[in-house]
């Protein structure tokens, strides 16, 4: 760029500066992806650490301390940043999204406090006795401690979907005048609070944390083993992760298939985008699917892809039993979601999930067969599986994010009218690039704490780890004192 | 209506809107107080050079800093709940205020944590500047942000800067008694002094905030610092910084920590009697106005109010397990 193009560049208006709706929902979108992370870990990793401490507390041997130990880091290091990265997601709300807030306040304003005053509170308050006050309180109160971390984590979820479910299928409320604008009023709190959605969304999402931390722990364990076969402590918590995944993976999908036949019902917009479906008529159910060129990947339609499908089950799953029942198309609607992204978010985390259950029938083969340490291919692909729980936590929330689009408020307020007025392109752009540049910064600081943990611990077993952690960032400007 | 137990057009008690907005203002008083004295720990942590000193701020900080925090989440989803347009208002109309605050929250929050997960020199410098710069620019925001809201002035006007400055002051006295009722001798002597000279400059900043405000009686505020109520709260402020810093220098520690806890609790007071009842002035909105309807406001209560007495009672009960001098490195028990 010439220097006479920069006055240009500095005054507002400019062409690289977003729209303040597509930078709020950029910024939303990526800050609720990390925080989402975060705070998933605290509910996944919640029964891990109340299962340890309880083991440590009523067991003599070291094991359990442990395992106690270090998943208590990693859990407080996620929790700090689930905490720094919640905050500005209740307050983006008002920042980014103020017409949301204004119309939803009386539906979402009660649950956003719940989770504040009975879950958040509880988590922090007794997350800083399980971190500072094992040598002050009794054991009693130190296990009681932890099972209160753990309540609040899930409560914490519970409230939070409250909402969310809300603007999935939103119920019990009307629509009145106040300050001259239309807002929504609390009529029925029964059902506003459980809704159709709320109990889906809750046992999909705590399941999907616990599979994530699962294969987190499967993942670690699985590391710390191949380094140290007869590290006894971790054999356990390696076995105990199979076991927890051979439960929750294939219940996943179970339940995953149910969830869907019920989004068909009540948001058949989203269940249309899931399946790509254009034309109004019977659906095919696709398998498996996969581009035939760079124009399906943006644009998924049935003659762009090759297909594995089912013919007519998609309609057989929309409407509970019938082969030729008709679905509605995308082509009905004015303005649709972006297809593509819903399509292949959802075969991504439908993929994953089938990828899960076969990692646990894996394992748990040789669990049974007394050879979960000995077989080296298993425990690569597990140490490569440990993040993919949160890839597919992550694509699964896209298909019901994006999937809902354009309404924030499903059939009730478009996201476009819920974006702040007062907003300009300059601050939205801003904050964006801010936020981006602050959250890349803190999951690689996330993921040096945990790369130094583990080699703190493979250390603690006596194996020989390069000294090749220190931190390599910029030196700061050394003061004299140094 | 499914539940006989709510009354669906009426609120529970005539006065429910007021008795919200007075919680409201009650969570901004216990953030501004806990959390206020967080900061203060983080803005006289920038005087320590000694590792030792470091790690004993540290320790008093890490058990509760946490939980304090989560005062400025109930203040604001409280206020959401029973205000949602003064929510959304508020924090729409002063974006960039918000969004800095919360990533200064998020830096303040990120220090210590970050700093013990790794012995390295370079690695806990960073994660100190990342702590200090946090727990000063918080309050800062926080204070212009609520000057912004309370006087309707623009960001960089005298009412909101001082206002500013007011908050970071204040947490610099709370954070050096809370510091020297928690430590013992040389440190405690050498804080008290820093106390002090805050405790001065607060008084001075608040009364050059009250002048400002009077003479250009901006946002309608100077009837109500001339009111009755509003000159007692000035005058009682007053009054418990100049005891506080009495108690100080005769080494009344813990006396000196409950008056200086006061102060943050008496600037809310005095936010709260210059809105009412308005809650917006710069859309002149009424508590009334804004309130949300009956049925919310009546569940948001009979659900919330336990709770809330709830987190009282174990606030109550981490501050017990945690209380007593602190050395660093642990607490003593």
């Amino acid at each position: 760029m010439s220097l006479t193009a920069l006055p240009g560049a500095l005054s507002p208006g400019l062409t690289f500066l977003l729209s303040p709706e597509l930078a709020s929902r950029a910024q939303f979108g990526w800050t609720i992806s990390v925080h989402i992370v975060f705070a998933s870990l605290s509910v996944g990793l919640a029964p891990f650490i109340v299962y340890f401490t309880w083991k440590d507390v009523r067991t003599d041997g070291e094991q359990f301390t442990r395992l106690r130990s270090f998943w208590v880091k990693v859990f407080a290091a996620g929790f700090v940043m689930g905490t720094v990265t919640g905050i500005p997601m209740s307050f983006q709300f008002g920042t980014n999204f103020p017409q949301f807030a204004e119309v939803a306040g009386e539906l979402i304003g009660g649950p956003l406090a719940f989770e504040a005053k009975m879950a958040f509170f509880l988590e922090a308050v007794f997350l800083g006795v399980l971190l500072f006050g094992r040598e002050r309180v009794s054991d009693r109160t130190y296990v009681l401690s932890s099972v209160l971390v753990g309540v609040g984590a899930w409560l914490s979820a519970f409230w939070i979907l409250i909402v969310n479910a809300w603007m999935q299928t939103p119920r019990g409320y009307e629509m009145v005048m106040r300050n001259g604008m239309e807002v929504a009023k609390l009529t029925d709190p029964l059902a506003a609070f459980f809704t159709p959605r709320m109990t889906w969304m809750y046992v999909h999402m705590v399941n999907a944390s616990v599979i994530s931390v699962a294969l987190l722990v499967a993942g670690v364990s699985a590391y710390i083993v191949w380094k140290k076969r007869d590290a006894a402590t971790w054999n356990t918590a390696l076995r105990l992760a199979v076991l927890v995944l051979l439960v929750t993976a294939p219940l996943q999908a179970v339940h995953g298939d149910a969830y869907g036949r019920h989004v068909a019902e009540t948001q058949p917009q989203k269940f249309a985008a899931m399946e790509a479906h254009y034309e109004t008529g019977t659906a095919d159910l696709h398998l498996l699917a996969f581009p035939k060129g760079v124009d399906a990947i943006t644009d998924p339609k049935a003659e762009n892809l090759l297909t594995v499908s089912l013919p007519g089950v998609g309609s057989f799953l929309a409407s509970g039993g019938d082969f030729d029942a008709e679905v509605l198309g995308l082509h009905e609607y004015e303005e649709n979601p972006p297809v593509a992204m819903v399509f292949w978010s959802f075969r991504f985390m439908v993929g994953l999930g089938f990828l899960f259950i076969g990692l646990a029938l894996w394992g748990g083969y040789l669990v049974y067969n007394g050879r979960l340490s000995e077989s080296d291919r298993f425990l690569k692909t597990t140490i490569a599986a440990s993040p993919l729980g949160y890839a597919a936590l992550l694509t699964g929330w896209y298909v019901t994010e994006i999937g809902r689009q354009p309404w924030v408020i499903q059939g009730e307020l478009k996201t476009s009218e819920a974006v702040s007025s007062t907003l300009t392109g300059m601050e939205a752009t801003l904050t964006l690039v801010g936020f981006v540049v602050i959250y890349v910064g803190l999951i690689s600081v996330a993921l040096y704490v945990l790369r130094w943990l583990v080699r703190d611990e493979l250390r603690e077993l006596g194996v020989r780890v390069s000294d090749d952690d220190r931190w390599y960032g910029p030196v700061p400007k050394v003061t004299r004192d140094d | 209506m499914t539940d006989p137990l709510l009354l669906v057009d009426a609120y529970l008690v005539d006065a429910l809107p007021e008795i919200w907005f007075g919680v409201v203002m009650f969570a901004l008083a216990m953030y501004l107080t806990l959390d206020g004295f967080d900061f203060g720990i983080g803005m006289l942590y920038a005087t320590r050079d000694d590792e030792h000193e470091k790690e004993t701020f540290l320790t008093a900080f890490g058990p509760v800093w946490d939980a304090n925090e989560v005062w400025v989440v109930a203040f604001g989803t409280m206020l959401l709940a029973a205000f949602p347009g003064v929510y959304s208002r508020v924090l729409a109309d002063h974006y960039l205020l918000s969004i800095g605050f919360v990533l200064a929250l998020l830096f303040r929050g990120l220090g210590p944590e970050m700093r013990e997960q790794r012995d390295d020199e370079r690695w806990k410098r960073y994660w100190d500047y990342s702590f200090v710069g946090g727990s000063f620019l918080a309050p800062l925001l926080f204070g212009t942000l609520a000057g912004r809201w309370v006087f309707d002035a623009p960001t960089l006007s005298l009412p909101a800067l001082l206002t500013g400055v007011g908050l970071v002051t204040v947490s610099v006295v709370t954070g050096a008694a809370f510091l020297t009722a928690k430590t013992g001798s040389q440190l405690a002597l050498d804080l008290r002094r820093y106390g002090i000279v805050a405790t001065l400059a607060y008084l001075i900043g608040v009364v050059a905030l009250l002048t400002t405000v009077v003479v250009t009686d901006t946002g309608g505020a100077a009837d109500t610092v001339l009111s009755l109520p509003g000159g007692v709260v000035v005058v009682l402020s007053v009054i418990t910084a100049g005891a506080g810093s009495v108690l100080a220098l005769r080494g009344e520690y813990r006396a000196w920590l409950a008056s200086a806890l006061a102060l943050p609790a008496l600037l809310s007071l005095l936010v709260a009697l210059l809105l009412y009842p308005t809650i917006y002035p710069p859309t002149g909105l009424t508590v009334r106005e804004a309130v949300v309807s009956p049925l919310a406001l009546n569940l948001v209560t009979i659900l919330g109010f336990p709770a809330l007495l709830l987190v009282l009672w174990y606030f109550k009960f981490l501050y017990g397990v945690f209380s007593g001098p602190v050395e660093g490195g642990g607490y003593e028990t």
